[in-house]
């Protein structure tokens, strides 16, 4: 078999590369060049920097396997950077890291493998692909505190069918003790936290700079008290945001709302936050049909506890009732359901539901 | 191995390699030094000079400038002729030149000066007119290339630098002939030039290493500025070995220049000839009645030059496309768009350059390859 790995220039990609070199397959390692400066450069801070790019280089050189650099940029472009912005102009909260691994990731690159003459594509997620009789399962994480299966919700029967998770099945310790046994000069490189197109600064300057228009100055107004202020812009703010409102009423206060139209972000006390459901667009599932029991968990962030709900189909949406009221709800972030391990699928949040 | 990106670098040809021994090992001295070590490696260096300027038809040896290579060359001819007088002044090229001209001229702007780039036609082509319509009082370079790093397509300098000798007098006209010294007459004769630009591992010569003829009288700023090395004009400890190696090359490249034309021009002719065949749609780029004998750049229609290259790699076939960054992705290269390609034309496009090492059985056999490679990306399309 004939991999082609994702190498980020991070050491989950990296030792993915070498399981798959030590498991007897041959393996071609890319980077996807997603972002650029105006000269053309990589960026230098964040993920898939030039200095990724040279880490990832240097293991492909190291595993003896051939590298290439791959031009994504106008495709991430337009189906990661410029949503990003447009879902910031709607009073939404993108990630923008489901966005690249529905469009670029698992699509547009999913979609060159075979013309690369490889059969698989390999990354370096911690997730789990497992098979049976009734097809393809798509799996947590062997280390629940690295999990990222929420971020591959979107994989269905046909790309998990060619996709391998080498590291899934290790904790972070033993990828990092494994990449130490074969010298790879990634073993101890920390994680990357930042965006790769925002690098290390702050997204809200990013986007003032390269969205001028989504920064929206309005009111924010406080459901618990009369107070009315006003914000610097809509998009500096997500739905359960505590820090950074510019108010002090003695208690503290959260988003509870954000409204583009007028540009008004609501603010309140934390029960404000609870919300019964949500409504869920975009929803697939990895068994490429609803699953016969509707009864199950669902995460609504990246870093939150899949928690009881039911799901319901209302046309081409999905409702989700939580099992009981669950705070937080933002806009625009994934909704994804598991039942126990297992993904079953998940969507984006376009609204919470209050009672 | 199959090698077809000669244009990129090439083999170091063994005569340069032989030159270049002793200056590796026992004679290692500083040329600039007053001691014996010293001397041993200054005699060979300005034996080199002398040397080179033959080879060039330079009046004098005082007019070869050694530099790091065919970049540097081509910055001390442009922002050095530019930057030379009492304030900046202005350079005319194409948009075709290689990126060591066009930034160089980007930096003269910056500078205070001006940079006037002149378009060309579909097959790369300038005009030696429409330069003459840039070109005033204030210009103090004009700088061609002589034959294209990319396509092949050789410009008429000779005609421009007539053209400008009879305008403009005061005017210098440069030619950055990096690409065209292995298979082309290149001499200040032939060019008619007054700065000329090589680099040495485009023609069997070690890497980081070039030179840029300098006829006497014209002035040059210096671009890097030092211990006063080359007259002033390029400061830096003189990379001996390298000199020695480079005019090594250039005599050999001399007298096999006329076989090689023979040798890889069939060679060239025989892969063209032969892909053509097997590939529906394949277009040469370039100017096909006066192009570099060693090039072929072609288009290969509803194929991803990205993917091709990377699928050849796979093959153990090197060729190249548009120019590589620094991150190794693939961009779209200024000339085909100057050429008017569009960015899905210009992403299908491939260099395949041979070079001295080649027979001319060696291009036939090389379509073959290629062919199987396109064949096998076929069953997957």
């Amino acid at each position: 078999m004939r991999a082609l790995v994702a190498m980020s220039g991070g050491v989950d990609s990296s030792v993915a590369a070498a399981l798959m070199l030590e498991a007897g397959h041959d393996v071609v390692g890319v980077t996807l060049k997603q972002w650029e400066g105006p000269d053309g450069s990589l960026p230098e801070a964040g993920c898939c920097t030039v200095g990724d790019a040279e880490d990832a280089r240097r293991v492909a050189a190291q595993l003896d396997v051939p590298y290439y650099v791959l031009d994504y940029v106008e495709e991430f472009k337009s189906a990661v950077v410029d949503r990003f912005g447009e879902m910031y102009r709607a009073g939404l909260t993108p990630n923008p890291c489901i966005e690249c691994n529905r469009r670029v990731r698992f699509k547009a690159m999913l979609d060159r493998v075979e013309q690369l003459d490889c059969d698989v594509l390999v990354t370096g997620h911690h997730a789990r692909v497992t098979q049976d009789a009734t097809g393809f399962h798509l799996r947590k994480g062997f280390d629940g505190s690295k999990d990222q299966s929420y971020v591959l919700h979107m994989l269905g029967q046909d790309a998990l069918s060619r996709v391998v998770l080498p590291v899934g099945e290790m904790t972070k310790a033993d990828v990092r003790v494994h990449a130490e046994r074969l010298g790879l000069r990634t073993a101890s490189k920390p994680d990357s936290q930042d965006l790769c197109f925002v690098g290390t600064g702050d997204y809200r300057d990013f986007l003032r700079e390269h969205f001028p228009d989504s920064a929206h100055p309005g009111t924010m107004r406080d459901l618990d008290s009369d107070t009315v202020t006003t914000h610097a812009g809509t998009a500096d703010f997500t739905v359960g945001q505590r820090k950074g409102l510019g108010v002090a009423v003695g208690e503290p206060r959260y988003v509870v709302d954000i409204e583009p139209a007028t540009s008004t972000v609501v603010i309140g006390r934390k029960e404000r936050l609870l919300a019964t459901g949500c409504r869920v667009e975009e929803v697939s599932f990895v068994a490429d049909r609803p699953p016969d029991d509707m009864n199950v968990d669902v995460k609504i962030r990246y870093r939150s506890p899949a928690v009881p709900a039911r799901l319901e189909r209302d046309g081409d949406d999905w409702v989700v009732t939580f099992g009981k009221p669950h705070s937080s709800v933002a806009p625009g972030q994934a909704a994804v359901f598991y039942r126990g391990d297992e993904v079953l699928g998940g969507g984006t949040i376009t609204a919470s539901i209050r009672e | 191995m199959r090698y077809l990106d000669h244009a990129a670098t090439t083999f170091i040809r063994p005569e340069s390699r032989a030159a270049m021994e002793p200056f590796l090992s026992e004679r290692f001295g500083n040329a600039s030094g007053i001691h014996s070590a010293a001397r041993s490696v200054k005699n060979a260096m300005e034996e080199a000079r002398e040397r080179a300027a033959e080879l060039l038809g330079a009046r004098r040896p005082l007019e070869i400038v050694f530099t790091g290579g065919g970049t540097e060359a081509d910055n001390l001819a442009v922002a050095g002729s530019a930057l030379a007088g009492d304030r900046p002044r202005g350079v005319i090229t194409t948009a075709v030149e290689h990126e060591a001209v066009l930034e160089a001229g980007a930096f003269v702007a910056k500078l205070g000066g001006s940079c006037t780039i002149v378009g060309v036609d579909s097959t790369g082509m300038v005009r030696a007119e429409d330069l003459l319509a840039e070109t005033d009082s204030e210009t103090a370079v004009v700088s061609v290339m002589a034959a294209n790093n990319e396509v092949g397509t050789i410009q008429p300098v000779r005609e421009i630098a007539e053209l400008m000798r009879a305008e403009f007098p005061e005017v210098a006209v440069h030619t950055d002939a990096v690409q065209a010294f292995v298979s082309e007459d290149i001499t200040v004769q032939s060019t008619g030039a007054d700065l000329i630009s090589l680099a040495a591992h485009k023609f069997g010569g070690p890497q980081g290493v070039g030179l840029l003829y300098v006829r006497t009288g014209h002035k040059l700023e210096p671009t890097i500025h030092g211990g006063g090395q080359e007259m002033g004009r390029r400061s830096g400890t003189h990379n001996v070995a390298g000199i020695v190696g480079m005019v090594a090359a250039m005599e050999a490249s001399v007298a096999d220049r006329d076989a090689f034309r023979k040798r890889v021009g069939e060679a060239r002719d025989g892969f063209e000839a032969e892909l053509s065949r097997v590939v529906p749609g394949l277009v040469v780029n370039g100017n096909t009645a006066q192009r570099l004998v060693q090039h072929s750049h072609v288009r290969f229609p509803g194929i991803s030059a990205e993917t091709l290259l990377i699928r050849l790699d796979q093959a153990g076939i090197c060729a190249a496309a548009g120019s590589a960054c620094q991150s190794g992705a693939i961009d779209i290269s200024h000339v085909l768009e100057a050429m008017g390609f569009d960015d899905v034309a210009a992403g299908e496009c491939v260099r395949f350059s041979f070079g001295w090492v080649d027979e001319a059985s060696d291009g036939a056999a090389a379509a073959h390859e290629v062919a199987a490679v396109l064949n096998a990306m076929e069953r997957v399309a």
